[in-house]
């Protein structure tokens, strides 16, 4: 390698500053030239979402209301994200939530949970902890016994994504 | 290494919903992360949770990568008679991990 500046020796057998750091940063762009981020990746996560509620509701309307989901409005580690969802149901033999389903838009795979119940359960309600990878959308889906499907969802700020260096938008 | 904890009340009256939560031993590996050399690291999960009470399945989750690790799951059940509750988590790699508590009804 020739250097334009001859205050470096090109006769020196050690690796110069110089040259460690053009050798480091041309090892660092190959990688780099592969994690690329897909251009059409908010349209592919937006069909994706879309695929997987059709699997869920079908051809069935999704009314809101009847569900409440519980997230922080800011979260700073989108690792571990408390989520609650609750249904507002009798959890009769005649008239129970069959289903409730988390269900995001930017995550890299749209489900995240879905729980099926009966009346055994009592109260139609779940607590858990979810990987956010972004500011987003998070929708609760709740199959009835009637067939019917509700729905709640909440806006999340997510300042640490949960580990994922690309694909983000 | 496979671990669990299960908490849940030791007893109830009849026809009470209680609550049982539940927390699985698990790196819940997405399958998304790659090492430091850009290779990446095979999905790792737990897929179902089921919860059997007396025999009779009362819930059942099914997981998806976008869980946390360590996954908690926290839901009700209405307490109709004394005996045992069975949790079982089952995932990839021949993960399984039953755990068994038991629950006085008056």
């Amino acid at each position: 390698m020739s250097l334009p500046i001859s205050l470096v020796s090109t006769e020196s057998p050690m690796t110069t500053r110089r040259e460690f750091l053009l050798l480091a940063a041309a090892s660092l762009a190959a990688p780099a030239a592969n994690a690329q981020v897909d251009p059409n990746l908010a349209a592919s996560r937006k069909a994706a979402f879309q695929a997987a509620l059709r699997k869920i509701v079908g051809d069935a309307k999704v009314q809101r209301g009847r569900v409440k989901l519980q997230l922080p409005p800011l979260i700073d580690n989108g690792n571990s994200v408390p989520l609650s969802v609750a249904v507002e149901s009798p959890m009769t033999d005649a008239d129970h939530v069959k289903a409730i389903h988390i269900l995001t838009e930017k995550n890299p795979l749209p489900d995240v949970v879905s729980v099926r119940l009966s009346p055994r359960a009592g109260r139609a309600s779940l607590a858990t902890r979810v990987r956010l990878a972004d500011t987003q959308t998070v929708t609760a889906i709740a199959q009835m016994s009637d067939g019917s499907f509700w729905s709640d969802s909440a806006e999340v700020v997510v300042t640490l994504s949960a580990c994922l260096e690309e694909g983000l938008i | 290494m496979a671990r669990a904890v299960v908490t849940l009340p030791a007893q109830a009256k009849r026809g009470e919903i209680i609550e049982i939560k539940t927390l699985a031993a698990h790196p819940m590996e997405t399958g998304f992360r790659r090492t430091q050399l850009g290779e990446l690291i095979p999905r790792d999960i737990i897929r179902r949770f089921t919860c059997t009470y007396n025999g009779t399945e009362v819930c059942r989750v099914d997981l998806h990568p976008a869980m946390s690790a360590n996954p908690l799951i926290a839901f009700t059940t209405v307490a109709t008679e004394s005996g045992t509750l069975s949790f079982q988590w089952v995932g990839d790699n021949g993960y399984t991990v039953t755990e068994i508590a038991s629950i006085r009804v008056e």
